[in-house]
């Protein structure tokens, strides 16, 4: 038996592909614990990142209908934008800051300062979201509704959509915090970490928005 | 749901009991996968119905139909007809069965997992599916009925509203929404699908050793990830034109209907062809790239030897992938736009032919010398090489802005995109599920009657579209619902006429294919073998059909390439990827 076996394996070299040993391929971090493998935590954020280019790819069709839109020329006005608008920049930067911060307090163990910090990151996004209403009020009185001019219809539609993507991210904060994680198949760090990358991407994603409407005003 | 969730950490998850949970709110991937195959044989027969009436009208444009009111169908009934017809069958047959269905199915056990990455998102996006469908139908029967804009849905027309004409009113808002709610099924399965692949593979499993299919639906998803949000964006857009006053893409000074348009200006029609086309080009290859995959599958298979320049093949699907990101001006170039732009567009277009044609000459030296077995599911193998070909040829001139001056608007493109893209899909669909028939439900579909419907098929197809490439050329234009008014067209009439016998006789043919599918699943020929085709890959490692978490609580391990058919000094003729060096048997 041991004979056949070496013959076999010098076979299998001269053929394609077959012999060696098999190398790593999609296995996980190496947590595995028992007969079938939970699905790796990597895949976790390989959905997430593929979940931001898709979200990338949507904000890039808009921001690229804006350009030409704008280019068309003839009926675009200006839309002047709200002051508060830089207010609620500064608060979505903040809670940038406040998320780092409660990871670090989550990954020192301190568990009452983690869900503090939490909770100040999630009423900073609600404030965002609470500002960026009152920046459309405010255009509303002064007369800039959503059909008014091209300009003021990608104001609101892109607040909008960018306003709809931060709730989910508000949502995916709640879920952290009150997912029973002891049952889970990742741990609340991973999902804290999940949720507070899609959290600063949010961020970013805000920042060219702005520039966008300022700069391409 | 909790069931998975609990099972996680602690070995194989236990399958469900309860038929909701089992059968309707499934988390399982082979389940799921059968759910969207049905959902794509539903929509599919739909289709083909509202194809039949199209082709009756256009053979004797003045017979009566009881389904009609007044008896004759009328030009925007026509209409209606063709933009559902288009719809129904790019969205819900041509991108949900060949990715959603089958994948859904065979990428997991192909790669070596037990599941996809994330199941409840998975059952998730064939609900949001089955919703999209569900509201697309309804279009048919709010007041007006459906839209009339075509699966394209150009503005201004599909944004102006009903004073543009029957089933542009609450037709064509439906349609954009259940639209914008497939996008979103489509983004939640593309993410699970490139999740999986990257992440879940068996040891062993490395990117050189994944099966063809594999390769298809990965790069097939990573289409849909970066085209889907594109038209949710459009659709958005579109959907605030009608509803909200907008003026994205509607002009100023329309007339319509003896009406000014007054309360729009400004908007471009071009932008929303610009950001549809961006995602509809990618969408044809995410149409034919799975059909591509299992054609190679087979093509080796059943030749009994190694696809032909795997490493090409690879290279071939992901610069497919690519160059379809490139080439969406060549939809527009009637469009009026700069011929310095059209020129690039169509360079880069029939750059594609590069490519297409790797695959095509190594689909070709697969065969070559090869021990070929013509059973049904090879004989649709190279049923869909042929169509892909005569497609594909008509693509060449229609990249030329020249001649698509002439050919864009009359059958000739009707002729190429129904062969490349409808039927040579169709036939990767056919020769998949004459090959996998016997894993996923134990049973073979009957060959006889397979090869009947094989024929008829294949005869049937090119005798409905080989003809349209004529009519095309005479001037034939496309949409319309009858040219039989002046005397230009009147001699064409009799091939009309002639495609309506052949689409006839070639839907008759399906529904020979309906009875063998209905009875093989219960009472075909019992496939006793896991691996009745001698085939290599891990689908036929483990029972017909497959337990509910494929490999049993334990993880295989590879070692082969997907393709190790005739391998010189082996006893067998092929090696299964999952068979340990030492048990390989000497000659």
């Amino acid at each position: 038996m041991p004979g056949t076996i070496v013959d076999d394996v010098e076979l299998i070299d001269a053929g394609r592909g077959g012999g060696n040993p098999p190398p790593a391929g999609g296995d996980d971090d190496g947590d595995s614990s028992g007969s079938r493998r939970p699905v790796p935590r990597r895949a976790y954020f390989t959905a997430l990142q593929l979940g931001l280019a898709a979200i990338v790819m949507f904000f890039m069709a808009l921001a690229s209908s804006y350009i030409v839109r704008k280019g068309l020329g003839v009926d675009w006005q200006s839309t002047p934008l709200p002051p508060v608008l830089w207010f609620n920049t500064a608060i979505l930067l903040a809670s940038s800051a406040t998320i780092v911060v409660a990871r670090k307090k989550l990954e020192g163990g301190e568990r009452e300062a983690f869900r503090s910090w939490w909770w100040v990151t999630t009423g900073l996004g609600l404030l965002f979201l609470a500002g960026q209403i009152i920046a459309w009020r405010q255009l509303a009185a002064a007369g800039m509704l959503l059909a008014t001019n091209p300009s003021s219809s990608f104001f609101y539609l892109l607040t909008a959509a960018h306003g709809a993507h931060l709730t989910g991210g508000i949502l995916a904060l709640f879920y952290v915090m009150f997912r029973p994680w002891s049952r889970s198949r990742i741990s609340q760090s991973t999902a804290a970490e999940l949720a507070s990358i899609y959290w600063h991407f949010m961020d970013g994603l805000w920042i060219f928005l702005l520039a966008l409407l300022t700069l391409g005003r | 749901m909790v069931t998975h969730e609990n099972g996680g950490g602690h070995g194989h998850h236990q399958p469900p009991s309860g038929f909701i949970r089992k059968w309707v709110f499934s988390i399982d991937h082979k389940v799921i996968g059968i759910q969207y195959l049905l959902l794509a044989l539903f929509s599919v027969f739909v289709g083909m119905a509202l194809s039949l009436l199209m082709r009756l009208h256009l053979a004797w444009p003045t017979a009566k139909f009881a389904i009609f009111h007044g008896g004759q169908m009328t030009p925007e009934q026509y209409l209606a007809l063709m933009t559902m017809h288009g719809t129904i069958m790019v969205f819900m047959v041509l991108t949900t069965a060949p990715q959603s269905g089958f994948g859904n199915y065979f990428l997991p056990i192909q790669i070596g997992a037990a599941d996809m990455a994330f199941p409840v998102l998975n059952m998730l996006s064939f609900w949001t599916t089955f919703v999209s469908l569900v509201v697309m139908i309804c279009a048919f029967l709010v007041p007006g009925g459906a839209p009339i804009g075509g699966w394209t849905s150009y503005p201004p027309l599909s944004a102006l509203g009903e004073i543009v004409g029957p089933g542009q009113g609450g037709g064509e808002t439906l349609w954009i929404v259940g639209l914008a709610i497939f996008c979103g099924a489509s983004l939640m399965g593309a993410l699970n699908f490139i999740t999986t692949l990257i992440d879940l593979r068996a040891k062993g499993m490395t990117l050189g050793r994944l099966p063809l299919t594999c390769w298809t639906w990965f790069v097939t998803a990573i289409l849909g990830l970066l085209a889907f949000g594109v038209l949710l964006a459009a659709c958005i857009l579109l959907l605030l034109d009608r509803l909200a006053g907008t003026s994205f893409f509607i002009p100023g000074g329309l007339v319509v209907t003896d009406q000014v348009i007054t309360w729009h200006k400004g908007g471009s029609p071009l932008l929303w062809q610009h950001l549809f086309w961006f995602f509809g080009h990618p969408e044809v290859y995410i149409a034919i790239l799975p059909g591509m995959g299992v054609a190679s599958h087979l093509l080796s298979t059943f030749s009994r030897k190694p696809v032909f320049g795997y490493r090409a093949m690879v290279g071939a699907i992901c610069g497919i992938g690519f160059l379809g990101f490139c080439v969406w001006g060549h939809h527009m170039f009637i469009s009026g736009m700069s011929p310095y732009s059209a020129f690039a567009f169509s360079i880069l277009t029939m750059t594609i032919g590069v490519p297409s044609a790797i695959k095509t000459f190594n689909w070709l030296g697969t065969l070559w010398g090869g021990k070929i077995t013509f059973n049904c599911a090879m004989l649709f193998a190279l049923g869909f090489v042929s169509l892909f070909v005569s497609g594909g040829l008509s693509g060449l001139f229609l990249a030329q802005p020249a001649l698509d001056l002439y050919l864009h608007d009359g059958y000739f493109v009707v002729a190429h995109f129904h062969l490349i893209m409808g039927v040579a899909a169709i036939f990767g669909m056919f020769a998949g599920l004459y090959f996998w028939f016997p894993k996923m439900f134990g049973r073979f579909l009957n060959e006889g009657v397979g090869k009947v419907h094989f024929w008829l098929t294949f005869i049937g197809v090119y005798a409905i579209f080989m003809p349209m490439h004529f009519l095309g050329l005479a001037g034939n234009p496309r949409r319309y619902s009858e040219m039989t008014a002046g005397p230009f067209l009147q001699q064409l009439q009799p091939v009309h006429v002639f495609i309506t016998y052949a689409a006839f006789i070639t839907i008759g043919a399906q529904l020979i294919f309906l009875a063998n599918f209905l009875w093989s699943v219960f009472a075909g020929k019992e496939a006793k073998e896991e691996n009745p085709w001698h085939a290599t890959t891990l689908e036929w490692s483990i029972p017909s059909p497959p337990p509910f978490d494929n490999f049993g609580g334990v993880e295989p391990v590879v070692y082969h390439g997907p393709y190790e058919f005739s391998v010189p000094g082996a006893a067998d003729d092929y090696i299964p990827q999952h068979l340990a060096p030492n048990l390989v048997r000497k000659a």
